[in-house]
């Protein structure tokens, strides 16, 4: 294991603040911490803990003003990088330390090719020639796994995945062979698959170059999968850190004990016995849907013949009082499919019926009371309310559409009473969405979903975007307002954890098709897919010991590539 | 859950009635107030100029041609001066304002009502009705201006109605393509989506949804196009196919004014200095507008109150 020299990092009382409006904020308060070579310290924490903010200020590229380092040193070698001179600090970073961050799409220059953007590393600090410089990147990609890099070279980064985007912004911060690598949320993008990948070849890489490896992350799953050691972040503190076996075994903080017990799936859900009638008529029937979209080329819009199949013959019935879990990757379709049981897009083939009555061919006032019935929680809270509305009035807005549901006097107190519902207080009502929280603007739009009393919702990854901690409470909302309401659900999500903790039922999607459904025993404990067990055994799940394993299972760990 | 609670930290005022707190946003921007206190004594001016000095403006009086301003030596009508024929330069200034505003006004609000409402359309509904709107824009755009309003005028009578129409005309496709713009981005969004699930018909989507998002960049566009109006006017009086003496605009007194630059200079400066007060108001109102009516930015106006800016 890594020889307990010298750490190669050391941040001692490390101090950040803000400048804003309520006075000076300080988003970092005091945290110090080692990092040797050959090791992977993982910086946990949820959003606002400050742990992107630490790498910033360590890197350099803190938003300032507004925010400035109040305090504290970052010793490298004992070399003091906050006391630097802005020039030697820039020669120092780059050479020594890299990072690589979430959004890889934004940190890549869209104009250049990916090969030649690599290759300006070397030009720049190397100061080699164009060819060679490019032959190197070349060598980097292959290092870093990219299939067929000679080619793949001049490419643009808009023609890659986000997961091989992900390895070129691996690739490009490794150029200059630093000791340190920061990855900021570096697979919290990605999906489940991708991600195993992108750790792996972290890991890979760290053993290879014998680098400390910082990973900032919001995911305990990533960190039982990747990290020696931990750092909890809380409100700008440290308040635990340790072996990851050992914090994982017996969190001593209060808030490191909260967020384990908040992970989602952790301990299987007591079997519900879900409200339905048995024999009765299905509240949803879905037979054969597809979406399929016709390929066209040039100016003229020519058809080509080809067809992505987005939504390819999906049958599933769903029961009153029923939550069909959805899971799959990006690009399986089941936001398209979604967006079809919502008439937001039209059907190619196929039929859905909704408590007896045919979805698709509903016109006028007979449409207009089945939407009453099927209402939408969209994932990302932020611009799923308008921002020009208070939330009374858009609480308010589906009565407004259909009369009669709520006379107008009532209304103003209907609010309130709804707002109490989802955990939101009465004084709420007059405010506007940019007031509020993530978490608490879900519970708005999950106010208004249920303005209407609905039989179904839809929920489009409605906890994806959110902290473990507020993910919880969210599922936890659900879960009280389907036993005291009956509601059934389809529960989208690309996260597996999520969907065994609210779902009766599972659809796995690949390409447009359900490859597997059964219920959420059958699909976690015995999944009959390749495909579901493929899923399965990637998704990070927090118990190092479970990970350990699995990792030595594919390989990884031991020491099998070259040095250099 | 309490963590999640405490984090709406903006103070909630106590309700008070909507002009009170239309005011109170008004005056913590200084700028935005004093703006607002020069566009009304001008739209005052617009409304009551004429039946107060509606004589004296045009009365001659040969002794005091091209009379200089800043003495009270002839009475407080003369403190601008007078023109070339001796006639009040305060008078005139007052007394024009009413040509001037109602015909920038008018070209202005019709292009912005027409444009809007067609570019909404268009974004909206896309299609083939979508491309002709957008086609016509370009017709309209390609064409210069000035040379549309030549020829119409020139073939119809040159009445105040065709000089507000044809203005108007050459000013809609900026409103068109802004507003397709911005609505093809807006529709887009999930509260539009939500409000569709909801069974919001479109007229509701447009009308509640994406108007009230887009109408504020159309404001900041008319209150810039407002200067350009006054000017284009004043082009065309020049031409003689504008507003025809001896009614009287600020663009015509420039335009009469020019030849006496070197001899008096105030015939052509103070009309451009009232176009240019004018036009300054409206953008600093409309940067107000703006910042006002998003409650997302609302709190940079109730923020510093009590404080100097």
């Amino acid at each position: 294991m890594a020889e307990r020299a010298a750490p190669i990092l050391e941040v001692r009382d490390l101090a950040v603040a803000f400048h804003t409006l309520a006075g000076e904020l300080d988003a970092v308060d005091g945290i110090s911490f080692d990092l040797h070579r050959g090791e992977t310290l993982a910086i946990l924490g949820e959003s606002g803990s400050g742990k992107s903010v630490t790498a910033a200020a360590i890197m350099g590229i803190l938003d300032s003003p507004p925010g400035f380092v109040r305090g504290g040193q970052a010793l490298l070698d004992g070399v003091d990088l906050l006391a630097l001179s802005e020039g030697r600090r820039r020669d120092l970073l780059g050479e020594r330390i890299a990072i690589i961050f979430q959004d890889t799409l934004a940190h890549l220059n869209p104009v250049y090719s990916v090969g030649w953007q690599i290759a300006e590393c070397f030009r720049i600090h190397r100061g080699v020639g164009r060819a060679e410089a490019y032959e190197r990147a070349v060598d980097l990609m292959r290092q870093t796994h990219i299939p067929d890099p000679e080619r793949r070279a001049r490419d643009y980064p808009h023609q890659f995945s986000g997961g091989q985007r992900q390895r070129i912004m691996i690739a490009m911060a490794l150029a200059l062979e630093p000791d340190i690598l920061i990855a900021d949320e570096p697979t919290t993008a990605l999906d489940v698959t991708v991600q195993a990948q992108i750790l792996d070849l972290l890991i890979e890489l760290r053993n290879a170059r014998n680098m400390g490896l910082i990973l900032i992350t919001h995911d305990l799953g990533v960190v039982a999968e990747i990290a020696d050691r931990l750092a909890v972040m809380f409100h700008g503190r440290i308040v635990e850190s340790g072996s990851v076996g050992e914090v994982f075994a017996d969190p001593q903080h209060a808030y490191t004990r909260r967020l384990m017990s908040a992970i989602p799936g952790r301990a299987p859900p007591p079997l519900r016995v879900a409200t339905k009638v048995v024999g009765a008529a299905p509240l949803l029937e879905v037979r054969d849907l597809a979406k399929h979209y016709e390929v066209t080329s040039g100016l003229m819009r020519r058809r080509t013949g080809d067809v992505v199949k987005a939504v390819d013959g999906v049958s599933f019935d769903i029961q009153r009082g029923e939550t069909l879990g959805v899971v799959g990757e990006s690009g399986s379709g089941k936001t398209t499919l979604a967006k079809m049981l919502l008439l937001l897009e039209p059907p190619t083939s196929g039929s859905a019926r909704f408590g007896g009555e045919d979805l698709f061919t509903l016109k006028g006032p007979d449409l207009l009371h089945l939407r009453r019935r099927m209402q939408v929680v969209f994932q990302d809270p932020f611009s799923s309310l308008n921002p020009r509305m208070s939330v009374a009035e858009i609480i308010a807005e589906p009565w407004s559409i259909h009369d009669g549901v709520v006379p107008k006097a009532e209304r103003a107190d209907r609010v309130v009473e709804l707002l109490d519902r989802v955990g939101l207080a009465a004084e709420h009502a007059r405010r506007y969405p940019h007031q509020f929280s993530g978490g608490q603007r879900q519970r708005i739009a999950i106010a208004r979903a249920l303005a209407l009393a609905p039989d179904l919702v839809i929920c489009d990854e409605a906890v994806s975007a959110l902290d473990v901690s507020i993910q919880a409470q969210i599922l936890d909302l659900l879960k009280s307002l389907r036993d005291e309401l009956g509601l059934a659900y389809i529960f989208i999500a690309h996260d597996l954890a999520v969907v065994r903790e609210l779902a009766d039922r599972v659809a796995v999607m690949k390409t447009g098709k359900i490859v597997e459904l059964g219920t959420t025993a059958q699909i976690f404990d015995r999944p009959a897919h390749p495909y579901t067990q493929a899923l399965l055994g990637a998704s990070p799940l927090p118990d190092p010991e479970l990970m350990a394993e699995r990792r030595q299972r594919r390989g990884i760990g031991i020491q099998m590539v070259k040095n250099g | 859950m309490g963590a999640e609670r405490n984090t709406a930290a903006v103070p909630t005022a106590a309700p008070r009635s909507g002009a009170r707190v239309v005011l109170g946003l008004l005056w913590s921007d200084k700028f935005a107030f004093v703006a607002a206190l020069f566009l009304i004594f001008v739209v005052s001016c617009a409304v009551f100029g004429p039946l107060l000095l509606g004589g004296t403006a045009t009365s001659m009086n040969l002794r005091l041609r091209n009379f200089p301003p800043f003495t009270l030596d002839h009475g407080w009508l003369f403190v601008l001066g007078a023109d070339s024929l001796g006639r009040s330069m305060l008078a005139r200034l007052m007394v024009a304002s009413q040509n001037t505003i109602a015909v920038a006004a008018a070209a202005v609000a019709f292009a912005m009502t027409v444009g809007g409402v067609l570019g909404l359309m268009a974004g909206f509904l896309g299609g083939w009705f979508g491309n002709i709107v957008m086609r016509l824009a370009d017709i309209i755009m390609s064409f210069p201006s000035l040379l549309i309003a030549v020829v119409v005028l020139y073939m119809f009578e040159p009445r105040v109605a065709n000089l507000v129409l044809v203005l108007g005309i050459t000013r809609m496709p900026i409103y068109m393509r802004t507003s397709r713009a911005e609505v093809l981005e807006i529709r887009e969004r999930p509260f539009v989506a939500a409000a569709r699930v909801m069974g919001a018909s479109s007229f509701r989507v447009v009308f509640r949804h994406v108007a009230p998002t887009v109408l504020p960049t159309l404001t900041t566009i008319a209150a810039l196009d407002f200067a350009f109006v006054m000017l284009a006017e004043s082009a065309l009086s020049f031409l003689g196919i504008g507003i025809q003496p001896p009614e009287i605009t600020w663009g015509l007194m420039v335009a009469q004014g020019r030849n006496y630059l070197n001899v008096a200079w105030w015939l052509a400066f103070f009309p451009g200095l009232a176009i240019m007060l004018t036009t300054l108001s409206l953008n600093l109102l409309s940067s107000w507008l703006r910042i006002a009516a998003d409650p997302t930015q609302r709190w940079r106006l109730e923020i510093p109150r009590g404080r100097d800016g």
